[in-house]
């Protein structure tokens, strides 16, 4: 342990850098350089002690560590409280390792309001990290908006031509969840007198409560993952998005979700999770099916992987809701190897797309002649997506449909569908991009990845391969939380059922 | 010894893939040949230690997924099946390294080819090594992705990078099979480790299962899904469009993958899940059934392609189905006896049409070769002892394991044994024809090559024809030297036919003093119940049985002599004669175009629907777009605010939210 409030430290340092960078006077050309610096060397900072934190981790303990606890709003039950366990853990890392990745992929893409930009990714950076180390439902609910704030403003000042369309569509559809799960949030605070989020486990409510109030928590965090039919903000989102904003997109923001379900839907409402189960499957199986059919007919590179990442997703919701250890374990390690694949794919798509400036597949064709090493890195990250074995990507989907297939055969079998079609539509970008014969002389004469670019991809490379040959590090650190919130749904449901054959009759008068 | 057997190649490839620009086309070749050249060297011993030594082990090496009830180790699993699969690979593998230098020497990425070359065979051990589903799984897909790499090798071609997606995405439909059918065992029982499994296989033969709704009883369920990961990898009709069109790889490529090893991956699988599959009878049915409708229709098609290595393929095809018959009837030892001699004969088949087309200028077509067989001798002997162990003449080492097939299905005495008994003899007789129809039409009558292409025509240099010669003398001499060990049948105590049959076996094996008899030499790795044991009966069939694949094999070779060599117009004439019946071969039944019809383009169009109609349409419709169109409705009416439309939206949000929960609030007691 540490007896520094690292998780604090590790929230609020970005917000230091910010004050720096905003405290840079000079012209256009010194602004630019130095606030690049600024930030890649607050936000690297910030990843060691990202480091530190997963080093001083005790793997096998269940409870919430580097804990910090002040008053906040007195005795009215809400507090400062911040920790973390095995689930929320990676997160953190994840986000700390993605943003410098973000702030050297826009070192020469940006070149508008550079002050501006770096100032935007750090402040998202406290905010993501605040989400994932909240343990106060209020202190979580501020940081979980706060997110919104920046990514609106990153795809809406510096986007595509379409920005100002999607970027109100991604405010419009999070804020309407998040509306919905303000006011259960209030709900549970009335109905309980705390804000903490240990001690609202710890008393579940009445079962018809719980059920209205799933549903709330699950508008905003479906919203977030995003599940069918609420993913279409995401392809346009993604679309309009610079390189950097889609990777904290899809390598963080969507994770939220899924976060969003272990932390408060499945331990708060289990009662609500098992009426909903059936429901969360159908529309994981409709999401993985549905949106690979649609990746497979896109014409833009990001757009289809957009879609991929809804796909994805689906097999994250499908993991969490098994109840298994199996499944739980391969949804949260599916979003973490997500967020490294699909940011990394995103990263690809950023590297052709600072060259040719479009997006679209067909202007693309036998890249492999002229950049064989970015056809290597591009292959590599292509098959994570597919879930080839030895890389994280199968790691996560095969867990997740484990875990189904004990819930739930049928379920199972659908949702496998999606790894043929998965195969189907990356190879086929794959092929239509980097190989074939030469369509587009401006495509052909591009240059292969630089110096720069490599020292992006290779890290990434590497965890990928780390995590699908050793998975174990991370999921020997997820377990013991997992196994708690599997044994608590289970006794929860078990208490459940006994008082509910005197209460039921009550509950079914009052309805 | 056994580390070097599996991770040499994996070495060479990482030496290879990550340094093959620095180092030169010429240290490539060498550290991958060397490499695999070892692993071929360490697996033979390993076949005698492990395999005649019956002396079976497992080596864990490092975790790979422990997580609630799961665990599974990277390790490897040396027993006798193993170490057979081993010897097959890395022999095979590594003469078609060694072709490859000569092969592709034109090539301008000969590098990347030998580094994909390693890639897979480092892969297809981890397949055969592994004590799990998981990590066979692993090489599973593995030899896949070297499979979808070699076949896409020439990546400007269309055709061929379309092949190699097929091959991987028809592949994949197949591995859906394999990964359900490990989370069934899973479920089943509680684990994917093979010794496990195996060991609690017969406890289980009772218990049903729940799938789609349905009880289905566990093993045949595990069995049947397990078949179908078996059906992707190795071609067998319904999955098999892919193989064929594999073809476009370089031709070493359809030597080693497409033809010795990684297509009788799903033997292996099969043969490997023997203690399963002896419990669930109906599986066993269909897999017989399905091998043998695969023989007989891949040899229908075989004897209408003109493309040289098309003929081939659907000839692999035609075989593997051979295979999958005998592990029908539980001749599970006869199979992988046939595998191994199919890899050696069928590779040697597959580098002498290399050879050819090698010398042709890269003509495949038969209908533009002719005449060869003066100009390239070493390649036309080859091809004659390759042809002849593939038409089961013998001595050759396809007579031994092709008849002991035909005979285990005859003496299965089931109606599905029958059945393949009767389509393996068509079969068997269609492979001697197209095999002769293949030799005459390239080497024999007059040249219709292209005189440009007569005058470049060569014998292949000699680091191509060693690989040839090593091949040639397993092909000659595998049945003979291994019958023994495969497929003597078992020692029984009921005395009879069978202790007469084991008894002969005991006496040659002491006689010969080197190999043990089959029940030994398998040991554990195969397992059969008693009353099935169709390799034992297979020696005790009637004569007329066991000469009738060659008989027929006879007539088909006279016959093919007969129409391509002395009456060269009777192919034309029968051709006229059974329009229909060969309009079908030749279009392979028609099935690329009944797959491309109702799969792929349904396939995209639904996706079509799904973007353009479903989320545009009515998701968007309906919600923000729709919304946004109301609202600015409603906000030319409330202009007087000019608000911005975020803040519409939120307070149209809250009313919504007001109103649910003030619902709530009167709904829900105690507030």
């Amino acid at each position: 342990m540490v007896d520094f409030p690292l998780l604090s430290l590790m929230t609020y340092l970005p917000l230091v850098g910010v004050f720096f960078i905003a405290m840079i006077q000079g012209d256009d050309v010194v602004k630019a350089r130095n606030a690049k610096y600024a930030a890649l060397y607050t936000s690297l900072f910030v990843f060691l002690l990202s480091l530190l934190m997963l080093s001083r981790f005790e793997p096998g303990n269940p409870d919430f560590q580097f804990v910090e606890k002040a008053d906040w709003f007195g005795n009215l039950g809400i507090s400062y409280h911040m920790g973390v366990d095995g689930i929320s853990l990676f997160f953190i890392v994840l986000s700390a390792f993605l943003l410098p990745i973000c702030i050297l992929t826009s070192w020469r893409s940006i070149t508008s309001r550079v002050k501006e930009y770096m100032i935007a990714f750090l402040v998202l950076e406290t905010f993501m990290i605040g989400t994932f180390s909240a343990l106060d439902a209020m202190l979580f609910y501020v940081f979980f908006e706060g997110v919104l704030i920046p990514m609106f403003l990153i795809i809406g000042v510096w986007g595509g031509p379409r920005r100002v369309y999607s970027s109100f569509k991604f405010f419009l559809y999070t804020l309407l969840g998040s509306v919905l799960m303000l006011v259960a949030l209030l709900t549970l605070y009335t109905q309980v007198g705390t804000m903490d989020i240990l001690e609202l486990m710890e008393n579940p409510v009445a079962r018809n409560l719980q059920i209205w109030l799933f549903l709330a928590f699950f508008a905003s965090f479906a919203v977030k993952m995003p599940m069918w039919p609420v993913h279409t903000w995401l392809p346009d989102a993604h679309v309009e998005a610079p390189t950097a904003g889609s990777v904290i997109l899809a390598g963080v923001l969507l994770k939220m979700g899924g976060y969003g379900f272990l932390r408060f839907s499945i331990p708060m409402f289990p009662e609500a999770t098992e009426f909903f189960t059936p429901m969360i499957f159908w529309l994981s199986v409709v999401a993985i099916i549905y949106t690979s059919l649609i990746a497979l007919v896109q014409e833009d590179m990001k757009k289809l992987i957009a879609y991929s990442s809804v796909a994805h997703m689906g097999f994250v919701t499908l993991g969490l809701f098994t109840a298994t250890v199996e499944g739980m374990q391969g949804g949260i390690f599916q979003m973490i190897s997500h967020g490294l694949i699909s940011a990394a794919l995103f990263l690809c798509v950023g590297v052709i797309y600072d060259r040719l400036h479009t997006r679209d597949i067909s202007q693309y064709g036998g890249i492999v002649r002229n950049m064989p090493r970015y056809a290597t890195i591009f292959m590599i990250f292509m098959l994570a997506s597919v879930g080839l074995p030895g890389t994280s990507g199968f790691v996560g989907e095969f867990l997740a449909l484990l875990g189904a297939f004990q819930a739930n055969t049928a379920v199972a079998a659908f949702a496998a569908t999606g790894v043929i079609l998965g195969a189907a539509y990356m190879l086929y970008l794959y092929r239509r991009v980097v190989f074939g014969p030469v369509t587009n002389n401006e495509a052909a004469a591009m240059p292969d990845v630089d110096y720069r670019e490599m020292m992006i991809f290779i890290p990434i490379i590497a965890l990928v391969i780390w995590l699908g040959v050793q998975p174990g590090y991370v999921l020997e650190r997820t377990e013991p939380a997992v196994k708690q919130i599997i044994s608590n749904y289970n006794a929860a449901l078990v208490n459940a059922s006994g008082p509910a054959e005197i209460t039921s009759p009550v509950i079914e008068e009052d309805f | 010894m056994d580390y070097l057997a599996v991770f040499l190649p994996l070495i060479a490839f990482l030496i290879a893939g990550c340094f093959g620009r620095e180092i030169g086309d010429k240290a490539v070749q060498f550290v991958t040949c060397a490499g695999v050249i070892v692993s071929a060297i360490c697996s033979v011993f390993l076949f005698f230690k492990v395999g005649v030594g019956q002396a079976p082990y497992t080596l864990t090496l490092a975790e790979w997924v422990h997580t609630g009830g799961l665990s599974v180790d990277w390790a490897l699993k040396m027993d006798t099946l193993t170490v057979v699969m081993m010897c097959v690979i890395n022999i095979v593998s590594a003469c078609v390294h060694v072709y490859s230098i000569g092969y592709m020497a034109h090539d301008k990425h000969k590098s990347r080819f030998m580094a994909y070359l390693s890639l897979f065979t480092f892969a297809m051990l981890m397949l055969v090594t592994s004590d799990n589903l998981l990590q066979l799984f692993f090489g599973w897909e593995g030899v896949g992705l070297a499979s979808y790499l070699l076949i896409g090798f020439w990546n400007t071609k269309h055709s061929a990078n379309a092949a190699a997606i097929k091959a991987f995405v028809v592949n994949r439909v197949g591995d859906f099979g394999l990964a359900l059918g490990m989370m069934a065992c899973f479920v089943v029982f509680g684990s994917i480790s093979f010794d496990v499994i195996f060991e609690a296989a017969p406890d289980q033969a009772g218990r049903v299962l729940e799938f789609f709704g349905f009880e289905i009883h566990a093993l045949t369920l595990i069995c049947l899904l397990l078949f179908i990961g078996a059906m992707g990898k190795s071609a067998q009709l319904g999955l098999h469009t892919w193989l064929p069109d594999a073809m476009e790889g370089p031709t070493p490529v359809s030597a080693l993958i497409h033809a010795a090893t990684m297509v009788t991956a799903g033997v292996f699988l099969v043969a490997r899940f023997s203690p399963v599959f002896e419990f669930a009878p109906i599986a066993l049915m269909v897999v017989c059934i399905v091998g043998a409708v695969t023989a007989f229709v891949a040899a229908t098609i075989g004897m209408t392609q003109f493309d040289i290595k098309r003929v081939i393929a659907y000839s692999t095809m035609s075989q593997l189905g051979y295979m999958f018959f005998a592990l029908g009837v539980s001749a599970y030892g006869a199979a992988v006896f046939h595998l191994m001699t199919h890899a050696f004969f069928k590779a040697l088949l597959f580098l002498g049409a290399g050879s050819v087309i090698h010398a042709m200028s890269d003509e495949q077509d038969m209908r533009n070769m002719g005449g060869l067989w003066r100009k390239i001798p070493f390649t036309y002997a080859f091809m004659w002892i390759g042809g002849l162990a593939l038409a089961g003449i013998p001595l050759f080492a396809g007579y031994y394991s092709k008849d002991m097939i035909l005979e285990a299905a005859y003496a299965d005495n089931s109606w599905f044994g029958t059945m393949a008994f009767w389509f393996g003899i068509a079969a068997a007789f269609m492979t001697a024809f197209y095999t002769w129809r293949l030799i005459l039409m390239t080497f024999h009558g007059k040249s219709r090559a292209s005189k440009n292409v007569q005058d470049h025509v060569h014998e292949s240099p000699r680091i191509m024809l060693v690989p040839l010669c090593v091949l040639a003398i397993g092909a000659i001499f595998a049945g003979m030297a291994f019958y023994t060990p495969f497929v003597s049948g078992t020692h029984h105590e009921e005395g009879g036919a069978h202790a007469e049959i084991s008894h002969e076996a005991g006496t040659e094996t002491h006689a010969s003093g080197l190999l043990p008899g089959s029940e030994d030499f398998w040991g554990d790795a195969l397992f059969i119940l008693e009353g099935n044991d169709t390799v034992t009966a297979a020696h005790n069939v009637d004569l007329w049985v066991k000469l009738a694949p060659l008989v027929v094999g006879l007539i088909g070779i006279g016959l093919a002599y007969l129409i391509y060599m002395f009456k060269e117009g009777i192919a034309g004439g029968f051709k006229k004669l059974f329009k229909p019946v060969y309009l079908l071969f030749l279009n392979k039944w028609y099935f690329d175009e009944l797959y491309n019809q109702v799969f792929t383009k349904n396939t995209f169009r639904l996706g079509n629907v799904f973007w353009k109609k479903g989320d545009k349409a009515v998701i968007d419709g309906l919600g923000p777009d729709g919304v946004s169109k109301i609202s600015r409705r409603g906000g030319s009416l409330l202009s007087k605010f000019q608000a911005g439309l975020v803040y519409q939206y939120a307070f149209v949000m809250m009313l919504g939210v007001i109103g649910i929960v003030t619902w709530l609030f009167i709904r829900l007691k105690g507030w």
